[in-house]
């Protein structure tokens, strides 16, 4: 009858060298720079933060960025269940195309992205040039941020919603339309209400881009200050005035929101889920 | 070979899983773990096997101790439930695996390794199918690949767990007796880990009737009938007898 | 009655938001005719840019590669304390801006940094240099080989790998004959990725490039320079070159989906 002394090595191989491989790269490139903005931000102290985040160009950046980031998830939340539910629930020439062009946006490096959506909305491109007559400019405004924020966005609301669907109870549908229940109460009872989680985290996913995405927006944006300046590029003007601090206080807060939303995605996620379990 | 575990203690967590159990396998004796599910007669098999760890307890292999030695270096046969063939190799990479993963010096040169797959492959009846791969299969094909795997490293011990229970009837009737001829016919001493009584009943030269952790007897069949230790028991061969 | 209309919603929707941009790529890269188009891309600066970004992306896509095969193994096969605090670090590269992520660096590698700073005596640089854009470039890509193997791993479950254990192979042999075989298609797939991002990565490699022409520049840089140059038929050649290997990640995504093993696990 030997007690086991020594602790027991573990049944699968591997253990000590894929941890050891595993902190190394996430102390090196994820944690350490991580903690050099925590360090720049607890120099700064609350009285400068609050200076640097009051002033009107920093309060107007932030104001740009969520503003357009708001719209630019309201069409995805639109035209992303549309577009979910159309690829999960039809089957159509043409459709695999459709699936595939859903993902574009996510494969499609950043400043393409940019230079190719100003290539259309500006008035000498394909869509610019129709809506010229009209009155209507995209490129270079307000507008032009929240198009290439829905671009970029897309597929993450797209992705998030489409397996939702496919768990969808179809009997339910047909029980509901056989007894007479007009096609809006099942679009809002039967439907919309077990989507509602998967289709906040879609939303939520892809707000989140928007608030962070540069590449896409800069070319698009027209970059004045005040009006249609970004959070993200406002970042990178004051590091390129080595105003490290102010760039690490505008940094921190831009983080911290995309920290405190993903954190609330994934709480309300859980607790929807159980909600809705529990109704039956 | 014979091997023994001794007062071998388990628990996950909170939860015992097994409380002092001992067993003992002669050489070329063929032992079954019969109980029902959670009586922890999988767990017992995989600490033999070396895949999982004993809280407390030894196992003993011809008066070696082996309790720590890993699973890699115990050289015994195993069997799993869903035979865990290597999905991606044919059925003749599978068999060989054992024998080309052997350190340098005790690694059999090639045509050697060829020969004996070819050997093994003829002895559970297969031999037109190793180039095959798993999913290729029938269901009793596969057990009979995982055996011939299992055997092809000349096992000191041969730990089946529920080798036939992926298996329909029919198929389960005729591999029973293959089974033991297999193993018989390579001299191996044999844990077998079952549920079904018949199937016990049919291959073992002794049964240890497992229920909640303990081993509550271990003897011949014909024993077990004759003179069962408890009531679970009696109930348990009056349904096969 | 609904099916057609959503489906033309659809439709367009894709077509004006997606299809059209990459389009206007195209026409806007050969707007001045072939001979432009390929004199643009022999551009002895823009040649120089896709040496350099092949170059970081060469030296990115093994390491990670490593990263994200040891990190799936590990959150797949082991319980252990803090398994998912690590698995939201690893994913958290994906939630954060570019440029946040860019600042990020410099603030501890850069010359003002702790560990920029203690590096400079010895003659040693991390920012504005190749080093920064492999830095920058793995932490934008950090989850994505770990992604497409770990739920291949969770499928397959760990039957083989015992199997290979009680043959007696040893930690390599299972490594190499047992799981390399069964995740290869997911490692695939997360390698093409990895590659596809960081070589199309902008906003966190602008930061700590230091952008010298010719020498730190990559080709999404090279794009921005030659666009703010007013060179559209330089920047836009230069664009389709990112833009094809976008579009080869998503021809071998529907073909892993079609064709590939463990289906299940990339549904």
């Amino acid at each position: 009858m030997t007690a086991l002394a020594r602790p027991q090595p573990r049944i699968l191989p591997g253990f000590s060298l894929s941890m050891g491989i595993t902190l190394l790269f996430l102390c090196l490139i994820v944690l350490l720079p991580l903690s050099g903005l925590l360090w720049q931000l607890g120099q700064l102290g609350p009285g400068d933060y609050l200076r640097v985040m009051s002033s009107e160009r920093v309060l107007a950046a932030l104001r740009v960025t969520i503003t357009a980031a708001a719209a630019a998830t309201a069409i995805n939340g639109v035209f992303g269940l549309i577009l979910a539910w159309v690829l999960t629930r039809y089957r159509f020439p043409g459709r695999g195309l459709m699936d595939a062009l859903v993902d574009l946006p996510f494969a499609l490096p950043t400043a393409v992205a940019g230079i190719a959506l100003v290539a259309l909305y500006d008035r000498s491109g394909w869509v610019g040039q129709l809506l010229e007559p009209l009155g209507i400019q995209i490129a270079y405004t307000w507008w032009g941020i929240v198009i290439a924020m829905a671009f970029t966005s897309i597929p993450f609301a797209v992705r998030a919603i489409q397996p939702a669907i496919e768990e969808l109870d179809r009997d339910e549908e047909q029980a509901a339309l056989t007894l007479g229940a007009t096609g809006r109460q099942m679009f809002f009872r039967v439907l919309l209400r077990p989507l509602l989680p998967s289709i906040l985290t879609g939303i939520g996913l892809s707000f989140v881009r928007s608030l962070g995405e540069f590449g896409a927006v800069i070319f698009i944006a027209g970059n004045m200050p005040y009006e249609t300046e970004i959070a993200s590029l406002l970042i990178l003007i004051r590091l390129d005035e080595f105003d490290y601090p102010a760039a690490a206080a505008v940094a921190g807060t831009l983080l911290a929101l995309s920290l405190v939303l993903l954190v609330a995605i994934n709480v309300m996620q859980n607790r929807l889920q159980s909600y809705l379990r529990s109704e039956g | 070979m014979s091997f023994e575990a001794l007062d071998i203690h388990k628990s996950f967590g909170d939860t015992p899983i097994l409380k002092g159990v001992s067993l003992s396998v002669a050489p070329g004796e063929f032992v079954a773990l019969l109980g029902p599910s959670g009586s922890g007669k999988t767990t017992l098999l995989n600490i033999i096997a070396g895949l999982a760890h004993a809280d407390r307890g030894r196992l003993v292999l011809d008066g070696r101790d082996i309790t720590r030695l890993p699973a890699g270096k115990r050289r015994f046969g195993m069997v799993f439930q869903s035979y865990a063939l290597f999905r991606h190799m044919t059925v003749a990479q599978n068999v060989a695996f054992g024998l080309k993963v052997m350190e340098g010096a005790r690694r059999p040169p090639r045509e050697r390794i060829a020969a004996r797959v070819g050997e093994l492959l003829e002895m559970v009846e297969l031999p037109d199918l190793a180039d095959r791969y798993p999913a290729q299969l029938s269901g009793g094909q596969r057990q009979r690949v995982a055996m011939a795997r299992a055997l092809a490293i000349d096992p000191q011990l041969l730990l089946m767990d529920e080798p036939f229970s992926a298996l329909d009837a029919q198929v389960r009737q005729s591999l029973r007796g293959e089974v033991r001829a297999l193993q018989k016919q390579a001299g191996v001493g044999a844990i077998m880990v079952t549920h079904d009584r018949a199937e016990a009943w049919a291959l073992a030269d002794r049964i240890a009737v497992m229920d909640h952790g303990r081993i509550v007897q271990f003897d011949t069949p014909d024993a077990l009938r004759d003179d069962p230790a408890t009531e679970s028991v009696r109930s348990l061969v009056e349904g096969v007898a | 009655m609904a099916k057609p209309i959503l489906i033309a919603l659809a439709l367009m929707f894709l077509a004006a938001m997606v299809l059209l941009p990459v389009v206007a790529i195209f026409d806007r890269a050969f707007a001045e005719g072939a001979g432009a188009y390929l004199a643009a891309i022999r551009d002895p600066e823009t040649l120089a840019a896709i040496r350099l970004t092949i170059i970081a992306a060469m030296i990115v896509v093994p390491v990670n590669i490593v990263f994200g095969v040891a990190a799936a193994w590990l959150v797949a096969r082991y319980r252990f304390w803090g398994r998912r605090a690590l698995l939201i670090l690893i994913e958290l590269p994906f939630a954060m801006s570019p440029i946040v992520a860019g600042l990020c660096f410099l603030l501890i590698y850069g010359a003002y940094g702790p560990v920029g700073a203690a590096l400079e005596p010895y003659g040693i640089q991390l920012m504005f240099n190749l080093i920064g854009i492999v830095l920058v470039s793995l932490f934008v890509t950090c989850p994505f080989v770990m992604r497409e193997i770990l739920p291949v791993l969770q499928v397959t479950g760990e039957a083989e790998e015992k199997a290979a254990l009680t043959l007696g192979a040893n930690g390599w042999q299972m490594f190499r004959h047992v799981v390399l075989p069964n995740i290869s298609w997911g490692l695939a797939y997360g390698t093409v990725l990895t590659m596809a991002r960081a070589m199309g990565e902008f906003g966190a490699v602008s930061v700590v490039s230091g952008a010298i022409r010719g020498r730190t520049m990559t080709l999404p840089l090279q794009i921005e320079l030659l666009y703010n140059d007013y060179n559209a038929t330089g920047a836009f050649a230069a664009a389709t070159v990112l833009t094809l290997l976008a579009l080869v990640t998503l021809v071998l995504r529907s073909v892993l989906n079609r064709f590939g093993p463990n289906r299940e696990a990339h549904a």
